[in-house]
């Protein structure tokens, strides 16, 4: 479904991504882990079309998508959760939900999708009217995901959901994250919990320094030296 | 008690206007960040638009409103494609310079096409027409003034609050990078933003022309009261311009009444002043 070949990545002339790879197929949900600092939110970036990689290619649906704005990736079904959730603070909660839906001109799938975020987060129906930062940071981050649910993306990328949370909201959230999953959303996934992401991954790829140094599956990544050192203080 | 009264009464018609002048300097704080010197030419522009139409082909000039309001909303886009977003690449002083180089190029450009001589309209259904309630007199042209300021400010606050457009305009303002993620295309919205400022304030400048003069460098007077409102109100926010601008009347009128017209100027920078030191992110600023 998404296909990054060999990009190289330059933030401000500095380049962040040297040489990185990966693929995501349709029904998968991929982890990329690394230290701060090892690119991976310029990588998700790059994909969501705020930066364009001076080398490589990213395919999506066997489409260049390298050059396409943001706008485009979006109208094409790749829709990306930012760090730090992002959400629309003076505005209500459903008005961020709608806003999610702003390239669906469809009503009923407008409604039909919002009943399907406040199902998979009711506590975000119970709050619709409240304003975006009157909320709880986990009630902040369901209502970033549940807004990038809201255009029925093809793919999601959610970029560090569980940054700053207490830890049972990072057990939930990450739980909110295998639903998904389960109900066939492919999934990219950026993520300091670094085991989590590796468990619940069907295949994973660990970025160092703008360079991706393994690849293979959630488990078979858990085994690896580097993790077990770097990550898990094994 | 009836001073007192007329003048409430006026300060509350021009605080209108004024809200409607500053509403356009909001929409493009809000949406860019970006302080647009230019305002108050874009006012004058609206007034001479009216001025003009209206007196080469003897129309009424309440009808010009349409035509002012269409060419505001062009220069308002033609600033924006042809040299904000060139402004927008370059260091924050260029920002900073760039509109303040177009404010000093549609000013001169005035004076070079209409020279410095104050022009203003004889004839119209409200000029020169007022009504006696009581002890209060009441203006036409300022009564008409405010009642269709308030009309445009409220269509335009409506439009942000209950379109979808509003709120992708809303959105490019809180969050420019997020917005871009919704799949709004925040670089139309940006130029859209300029089209709205410059449309409500050429709409503003029609109105003006119904009592009051113009000239090429009118301009400065309403911008820099303009800033006031807008800093008084919060930069961005809309129900803070419209508030704030119904303050500035007030300060206007009644310090011109009460204190002394030689002060009232002075008051409005000192409000400005005020609230820069003491509440720098206005009444309703996010």
């Amino acid at each position: 479904m998404l296909k990054v070949e060999k990009i190289e990545v330059r933030y401000s002339g500095v380049p962040v991504i040297h040489d990185v790879s990966f693929h995501v197929n349709g029904g998968e949900l991929v982890s990329i882990v690394g230290a701060n600092g090892s690119g991976k939110t310029t990588l998700l970036k790059t994909v969501a079309g705020t930066l364009h990689p001076e080398k490589g290619s990213i395919e999506f649906e066997n489409e260049d998508i390298s050059r396409s704005s943001t706008v485009n990736i979006v109208r094409k079904g790749i829709t990306y959760v930012p760090e730090e959730r992002r959400i629309f603070g003076p505005l209500s909660v459903e008005e961020n939900l709608k806003l999610g839906a702003y390239i669906v001109d469809d009503r009923e799938e407008i409604e039909k999708n919002l009943d399907y975020v406040y199902g998979l987060f009711p506590i975000l129906k119970t709050r619709r009217k409240q304003l975006g930062e009157t909320l709880s940071g986990g009630e902040q981050q369901m209502l970033a995901i549940g807004r990038g649910l809201m255009s029925s993306p093809k793919l999601l990328m959610l970029d560090e959901p569980s940054l700053g949370l207490m830890p049972k909201l990072v057990d939930e959230m990450l739980e909110a994250v295998a639903t998904l999953k389960g109900e066939g959303i492919t999934i990219l996934l950026v993520e300091q919990k670094v085991r989590e992401a590796l468990e619940m991954a069907d295949r994973g790829y660990v970025l160092q320094t703008g360079r991706t140094i393994y690849k293979g599956t959630g488990e078979e990544l858990l085994e690896t030296d580097i993790v077990k050192k770097a990550f898990l203080g094994l | 008690m009836e001073m007192l009264l007329s003048t409430l009464i006026s300060a509350l018609q021009m605080g209108m206007l004024f809200a409607l002048v500053a509403l356009g300097l909001a929409i493009i704080f809000g949406v860019m960040n970006i302080v647009n010197f230019a305002h108050g030419e874009f006012l004058m522009v609206g007034m001479y638009t009216a001025f003009l139409t209206a007196t080469i082909f003897s129309i009424e000039p309440l009808l010009t409103l349409p035509i002012a309001a269409m060419v505001g909303f062009l220069l308002g886009i033609a600033s924006y494609y042809m040299l904000v977003r060139y402004l927008l690449k370059g260091p924050m002083i260029a920002q900073l310079l760039g509109t303040f180089g177009l404010m000093i190029f549609l000013r001169y450009l005035a004076m070079c096409i209409f020279g410095p001589d104050y022009e203003t309209l004889e004839h119209g259904l409200l000029i020169g027409k007022s009504i006696k309630l009581g002890a209060v007199v009441l203006s036409y042209p300022r009564l008409g003034t405010a009642v269709l300021s308030m009309l445009a400010f409220g269509i335009i606050y409506w439009m942000m609050d209950y379109t979808r457009l509003g709120k992708a305009l809303k959105a490019t303002a809180l969050d420019v990078e997020a917005a871009g993620y919704m799949g709004i295309d925040t670089e139309r919205m940006r130029g859209l933003a300029w089209g709205l400022g410059g449309a409500t304030v050429g709409i503003a400048g029609a109105l003006l022309i119904n009592f009051y003069y113009v000239f090429p460098t009118i301009g400065i007077l309403f911008c820099m009261i303009a800033f006031a409102t807008v800093a008084l109100g919060g930069f961005g926010s809309i129900k803070g311009a419209f508030i704030a601008g119904l303050i500035m009347g007030m300060i206007i009128d009644l310090g011109g009444t009460y204190i002394g017209p030689q002060y009232k100027f002075a008051l409005v920078y000192l409000t400005f002043f005020l609230v820069v030191v003491i509440r720098p992110k206005g009444l309703f600023g996010w």
